[in-house]
């Protein structure tokens, strides 16, 4: 699905990731752990087109596509969500239209019709059930006024009303009491299929708990240092980063 | 069935508006006491109206013309505007191919049908035949009621003693230096009245009116709503108007008496000039609304037209316990100027109003709020809320807030609130990830940060004034 080969990327004149090697196939969940500052969200930025970060070298290759060739906007259209760590409030736009927009944006994009009111609304009502919100959720601003909590669970929402190919969820268990952290994992699984796949940007065993991966990869300074099955985000949670650091001084 | 109904009542417009005569005269440039007289003959006014005229004229000639707003132009030269020209028939384009594609661009993003482009840029129509015109069902409807709506100068001559007992009443006529020069020289406008207790069944629009066209540029518009009545009254068009006239100076005024309400919405979009900000309207308005006991006035106006605006809708809380609302958005982009706000003068007891401006400027442009909230010794119990929002676009624009707070009673209540924002590219850049283009991303932005005012226009302008923000602040973020 995703092909990342010895990305390089920087911000200003700081370079954060120096050749990054991933790549996803459909039905599969990667976890990403690491430090701060080891380049996590930088790598979530860059899949998704943020202008911030220039990319200096490598390649990004979605389903046969150069994907740095597209803008934001457009790898959208192609499915790819990215769960903000910090999503932004839009005031006086509600859940619900900005969901809408997204949508039928998205649809417009790919040379589809808009979805029709009726299917979008059982489609609403569907996917707030699935994430135990109140309806109220749609009729208020996005994210104004909204606890840490809240804003997560909207992130999921938004990735279940636009059905991704590829998810990436940067650090979606901060903030979240381990109740909602129970509710949203249990909603990305929900969600998962065979032909979706999910990227999770994590500094914690916690959420994978919930969110089993298939694979583990460690970020460290700009380059991933080490892969592994699941067991290898015990042995982070057990030893802490200290022992990746000092392999890789 | 907007569309069908725009069909129509601009087929029927068409189809009134040029039985009237064309009369061939204009009188030449310059401003004197016998071409007020002239004006006054042409339209067959009563001695009253004549004598009125003349007495502001008088005014007017002592009067300076005010520096005071927050905007820089080029003064007029009131002695080379004609200020008599009767109704002409504007030159016809044989199709839409001899339109300005830019326009067209424009009706279409705006959702205006075929029919009602073509009038909007003069392109001659067939007539639809239709045997029971939209506009005439109305009219019925309208005079079931015993509510006048008609032009202003058909007022003058109908309805005299009604003009003469309001007129003026509410903007006198020395007010201002334009409001004078507005009734020494006034050529047309609109008139209604709403009886004791009569609800008006519909939004009463300046499209039903027929024999619209030629309002020229000093409008005159006066709405009368009687004890316990209310009406709904919208003003001007979304579709950009082209016109010659580089000059509008209205006036409006409106009367509600004991307990009832007027609902005034204006969605104003003149030419605002060229990426230059050349050749744009000077759009200097008066308009007031005067509140008896119980009465309530509530201005909404969407303003993203015009190369300088400068207006100040207001309410005269005279009544006790009246309530005066102001809900405004103002545009300004490119080099447009805009100095718009309210004035709301508390007299009476228990008297409230509430004050929203949603102001945006982008490119060039600079756009102020300008606003007095006065509390009178008499107005025991009076309350104020005022929230001024500003949203920057790009950082060449200037927005300006200049609030007066002038109290004369302890009991007065008054709160101002202000903020200033950016849309932040990390806003663009989450819509951006959903699959939003910038534009687009914009429009949902600027559309929420109105949302308040644009809640507050009839259903069918709200969906026309969001796409025309949408339309004005395009190309807007580089």
């Amino acid at each position: 699905m995703i092909k990342i080969n010895n990305l390089q990327a920087r911000v200003e004149d700081k370079e954060i990731l120096k050749g990054i090697n991933l790549e996803i196939n459909p039905g599969e969940i990667h976890a990403i752990m690491g430090p701060n500052g080891s380049g996590k969200s930088t790598l979530s930025s860059v899949i998704a087109g943020r202008e911030d970060y220039e990319v200096t070298g490598g390649s990004i290759d979605f389903e046969g596509e150069d994907l740095l060739d597209l803008n934001p906007e457009e790898r959208a259209h192609k499915g790819i969500f990215l769960s903000f760590q910090y999503p932004v409030e839009i005031p006086g736009v509600t859940v619900s239209n900005f969901v809408k927009t997204a949508i039928n944006e998205s649809r417009k994009g790919r040379g589809e019709e808009p979805m029709e009111a009726r299917e979008m609304l059982a489609k609403m009502r569907e996917k707030t059930a699935l994430l135990e919100m109140d309806k109220s959720y749609l009729s208020r601003s996005l994210n104004e006024g909204f606890s840490g909590g809240e804003k997560k669970r909207n992130e999921i929402f938004q990735m279940a009303m636009l059905e991704p190919k590829l998810a990436i969820l940067d650090e979606t268990d901060s903030g979240l009491d381990i109740d909602a952290l129970r509710i949203v994992a249990g909603g990305v699984n929900k969600l998962r299929t065979a032909d979706n796949a999910v990227i999770v940007i994590t500094h914690y065993q916690r959420l994978l708990d919930y969110i089993k991966p298939d694979f583990v990869h460690v970020l460290y300074n700009g380059r991933i240092v080490k892969s592994g099955g699941p067991e290898l985000a015990h042995e982070l949670e057990e030893k802490g980063y200290d022992w990746i650091k000092a392999e890789n001084a | 069935m907007s569309d069908e109904i725009l069909d129509e009542i601009t087929a029927s417009d068409y189809k009134y508006g040029f039985t009237t005569d064309i009369e061939s005269d204009t009188v030449p440039p310059g401003l004197n006491e016998d071409v007020i007289r002239l004006i006054s003959e042409k339209k067959n006014e009563p001695q009253w109206m004549l004598d009125w005229r003349l007495d502001a004229y008088k005014s007017w000639l002592e009067m300076e013309e005010p520096e005071w707003p927050n905007v820089t132009y080029t003064k007029p030269d009131f002695q080379a505007v004609s200020y008599y020209s009767a109704p002409k028939q504007k030159k016809e384009l044989d199709s839409l191919d001899e339109v300005d594609p830019e326009l067209l661009r424009t009706f279409e993003r705006l959702g205006i049908s075929l029919d009602e482009q073509k009038r909007l840029s003069g392109v001659a129509m067939d007539v639809v035949v239709d045997s029971v015109s939209v506009a005439t069902t109305f009219k019925k409807t309208l005079a079931e009621k015993g509510i006048i709506f008609c032009s202003m100068s058909e007022a003058i001559q109908e309805h005299s003693e009604l003009v003469r007992k309001h007129l003026g009443t509410v903007v006198p006529k020395r007010d201002n230096f334009y409001a004078a020069l507005n009734s020494a020289v006034f050529t047309d406008g609109s008139f209604c009245y709403i009886p004791k207790g009569v609800r008006c069944p519909m939004e009463l629009s300046t499209y039903f009116r027929i024999n619209e066209a030629n309002t020229g540029q000093f409008e005159r518009t006066l709405v009368i709503a009687d004890e316990g009545s209310y009406v709904s009254y919208l003003e001007g068009c979304t579709a950009p108007s082209r016109d010659e006239n580089q000059l509008h100076a209205a006036v409006v005024e409106l009367v509600a008496m004991d307990d009832a309400e007027i609902k005034y919405s204006t969605v104003q979009n003149w030419y605002p000039g060229d990426a230059e900000g050349k050749g744009g309207v000077f759009n200097f308005v008066t308009k007031r609304g005067i509140c008896e006991r119980n009465a309530k006035i509530s201005w909404t106006q969407v303003e993203t037209g015009s190369a300088v605006t400068w207006k100040y809708p207001s309410c005269i809380l005279k009544g006790d316990n009246s309530i005066g609302e102001f809900y405004s958005v103002a545009v300004t982009n490119k080099y447009q100027q805009a100095d718009t706000g309210t004035k709301m003068i508390h007299l009476g007891k228990n008297t409230k109003s509430t004050i929203i401006s949603k102001g945006i400027s982008a490119g060039k442009s600079h756009n102020s709020y300008r606003g007095l909230v006065r509390v009178g010794a008499r107005a025991e119990n009076a309350r104020n809320f005022s929230q001024c929002d500003s949203l920057l676009m790009g950082d060449q624009c200037g927005a300006h807030t200049f609030p007066y707070i002038e109290a004369q009673h302890p009991t007065a209540q008054i709160e101002h609130e202000a903020t200033t924002s950016k849309i932040g590219e990390d806003q663009i850049f989450y819509c951006n990830q959903r699959g939003i283009g910038t534009e687009e991303a914009i429009a949902l932005i600027v559309n929420g940060y109105c949302k308040d005012v644009l809640n507050q226009l009839p259903m069918e302008f709200a969906v026309e004034a969001q796409k025309l923000l949408e339309v004005s602040l395009e190309g807007s973020v580089g």
